[in-house]
């Protein structure tokens, strides 16, 4: 059985994962980050170099506590970070080998790379139809179309079409998280870039959700790149994993191994093996990361 | 019916009208603060700069001619010609649609996160800048707007009424404007078919969606510099016909952007983020503001229309602050 491999700087973990099992999953790149850094506010770094790289097809998830730079990461890809005013300052982010970092919202809407934001963010004053057809704003290919991808939607989520009339703002969270996965759907993405979807939510909706996300991996080939603080359930979607600590990645692996690796179990899914459960163990593993970051 | 029943019922009738000028501005105001969460300050200016535009391009004035002449020691003033009115509406619309992409390069663009005072002091700025620049542009003395609406009482009006009352009292009909009947058509219209845009377009669905949550719009690719430059576009249009009512009223001329101070108890009435209750609040106020002058005014000295607004508005803010139909904040736990 593979280690998840020590990360060093310059890794630049270029190669497919190696515990990727989904046949889906190709070997090519969809979205490489390389060492970025980044900071808010002209003054705080958040980001301290990190390296990642999504591939076509697969559910790469990006694990980490809370402040850990999930949602940063997501952002910096997404270009949402401006208006939060940060700033990728350092790396390079490539979509399909091209630089994207000067691309706007909105350009890399319409080249496939759609970003659900953490906490859902529905237009709460829109039906949640209206909700999805904006997600369609970038589109140019018709209405029938959009029509088309608006039912697909529904079928996904046969919640959200009983709602299809009511304010979003009064849906329940699982079914603005829905919806808020359903808008970016709408825009025909290749890569969806999902921020937090189990938070605030039931542990049995939680499953609802990324049963549904693994579907649409599978069926419609969407790509999904995974911020989560729920390491349990991103493990058991995923195929590949990132864990993120204090703005470096100090871990990664296919999901698989992540599971059985003894520090993930003991740090992040929070099962100790047994009689291991000890200082020393506490110790080791702050020196491996010390060694890694 | 009795004289004075008759009366009450054309107070409330001329009130409603005079409401409906107040809404339109109003109406200029929620439109940007919705999209852009910025207090448009220089709402009334733009009414005033649209008209002056209007009025410039109708009777054929050079732009600039009192620059111009004194930098080339010239002496131009028009072109001769004079326009038709709809020709140079449609001119002023240009310049408006102009003026909003403007706005956008010039200031928004580089404001966008500021905090909301910022971009408040900004739209300050910008107001009298305008102030100056349409001066300069179109000179600065009272300019009489004539596009074609009647003004007068309606005789028609007067004829149908005069039979109402009483057999033998002094009734002699009712007396209410043509300017201020048509002002009430055109700004239906207009509200008609600004809901008809917000509603069932797709542009008009992702206005009400940044108005929303910007973050959100962004995400899913609306480019907020597009929507900005498309709501100044319709504040400007309706800064337009709000200039144009007023000004054909009572001529153009720097009062005119006074009427912006009117839409703010409008605002605090109607609530800061509701196209219907800027229409309502208008209405109340301009129903109020006459009501009260007819019954109340001449037992303390009358000239309450100046201020009832504001007391009115007062009580509002004390009250409900978030006024009539202010966005309810939805919130979930
Ligand atoms: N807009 C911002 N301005 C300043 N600091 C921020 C901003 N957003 C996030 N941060 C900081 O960046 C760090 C990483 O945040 P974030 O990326 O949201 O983490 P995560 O999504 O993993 O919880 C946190 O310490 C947070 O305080
Ligand atoms: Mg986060």
């Amino acid at each position: 059985m593979t280690e998840p491999s020590a990360r060093t700087e310059n890794d630049q973990a270029a190669q497919l994962p190696p515990g990727a099992t989904a046949e889906s999953v190709s070997e090519e790149h969809l979205l490489e980050i390389n060492n970025i850094e980044v900071i808010y506010n002209h003054v705080i770094l958040v980001l301290k170099g990190v390296s990642l790289t999504v591939p076509k097809g697969g559910i790469t998830a990006l694990l980490g506590g809370n402040g850990a730079g999930k949602t940063t990461t997501l952002k910096a890809v997404s270009n949402l970070l401006h208006s939060e005013r940060g700033l990728v300052t350092k790396g390079t982010i490539l979509y399909r080998g091209q630089p994207i970092a000067d691309l706007n919202p909105s350009e890399l809407v319409k080249q496939g790379v759609v970003q659900v934001m953490e906490g859902r963010h529905c237009f709460e004053h829109l039906t949640v139809e209206e909700n999805l057809l904006t997600g369609a704003y970038t589109r140019r290919d018709g209405k029938a179309a959009v029509n088309r991808d608006l039912e697909m939607v529904y079928d996904y989520f046969p919640r959200l079409r009983d709602r299809r009339k009511s304010q979003a703002g009064y849906t329940s969270g699982g079914e603005q998280q829905m919806c808020a996965i359903g808008r970016a759907l709408m825009s025909s993405p290749e890569t969806i870039l999902l921020d937090e979807p189990s938070m605030g939510l039931a542990p049995q909706l939680v499953e609802e959700i990324f049963e549904i996300v693994k579907k649409l991996n599978e069926q419609e080939s969407v790509s999904f790149l995974l911020a989560e603080q729920n390491t349990n359930v991103a493990l058991r979607y995923a195929h590949y994993g990132y864990i993120l600590e204090s703005g470096r990645v100090v871990m990664d692996g296919s999901a698989a191994d992540l599971r059985e690796n003894p520090d993930v179990k003991e740090f992040y899914l929070g099962v100790a093996e047994e009689g291991q459960k000890s200082f020393r163990n506490v110790r080791s593993y702050r020196r491996r990361k010390r060694w890694l970051s | 019916m009795s004289p004075q029943f008759l009366f009450t019922i054309e107070v409330i009738a001329n009130g409603l009208m005079a409401g409906v000028m107040y809404s339109l501005v109003a109406l200029g105001f929620v439109l940007i603060f919705k999209a852009s969460g910025i207090f448009n300050y220089a709402q009334g200016v733009m009414a005033l700069f649209a008209a002056m535009t209007l009025v410039g391009i109708q009777n054929g004035q050079v732009p600039f001619s009192h620059l111009i002449n004194a930098v080339f020691g010239t002496n131009i003033h028009h072109f001769g010609w004079n326009l038709p009115a709809i020709v140079a509406i449609l001119i002023t619309l240009v310049v408006m649609v102009l003026f909003a992409i403007l706005v956008e390069r010039l200031i928004l663009k580089h404001l966008v996160n500021q905090e909301p005072i910022i971009l408040f002091m900004a739209t300050i700025g910008l107001a009298y800048f305008m102030e100056g620049f349409g001066d300069l542009m179109w000179g600065s003395e009272i300019k009489i707007l004539d596009v074609g609406i009647p003004s007068g009482g309606s005789l028609w009006l007067e004829e149908k009424t005069i039979g109402w009352a009483a057999e033998g009292s002094n009734y002699y009909g009712m007396y209410i404007d043509k300017l201020d009947m048509i002002a009430t058509v055109v700004a239906i219209l207009l509200v008609i078919s600004l809901t008809l845009f917000s509603q069932y377009t797709k542009t008009g669905r992702a206005l009400r969606a940044v108005a929303d949550d910007h973050q959100a719009a962004l995400s899913v690719g609306i480019s907020l510099r597009k929507i900005w430059v498309i709501v100044w576009t319709i504040a400007g249009f309706v800064a337009l016909v709000a200039g144009v009512m007023w000004g054909a009223k009572s001529g153009v001329q720097f009062s005119l952007s006074l009427i912006a101070l009117k839409a703010l108890p409008v605002l605090i009435l109607g609530g800061f983020t509701s196209i219907p209750g800027a229409i309502i609040g208008g209405l109340i106020i301009g129903v109020g503001e006459k009501l009260f002058e007819f019954t109340i005014g001449p037992l303390i000295g009358g000239a309450t229309e100046n201020w009832f607004a504001y007391v009115l508005a007062l009580v509002f803010l004390v009250f409900r602050p978030q006024g009539l139909f202010g966005d309810k904040i939805i919130e979930r736990v």
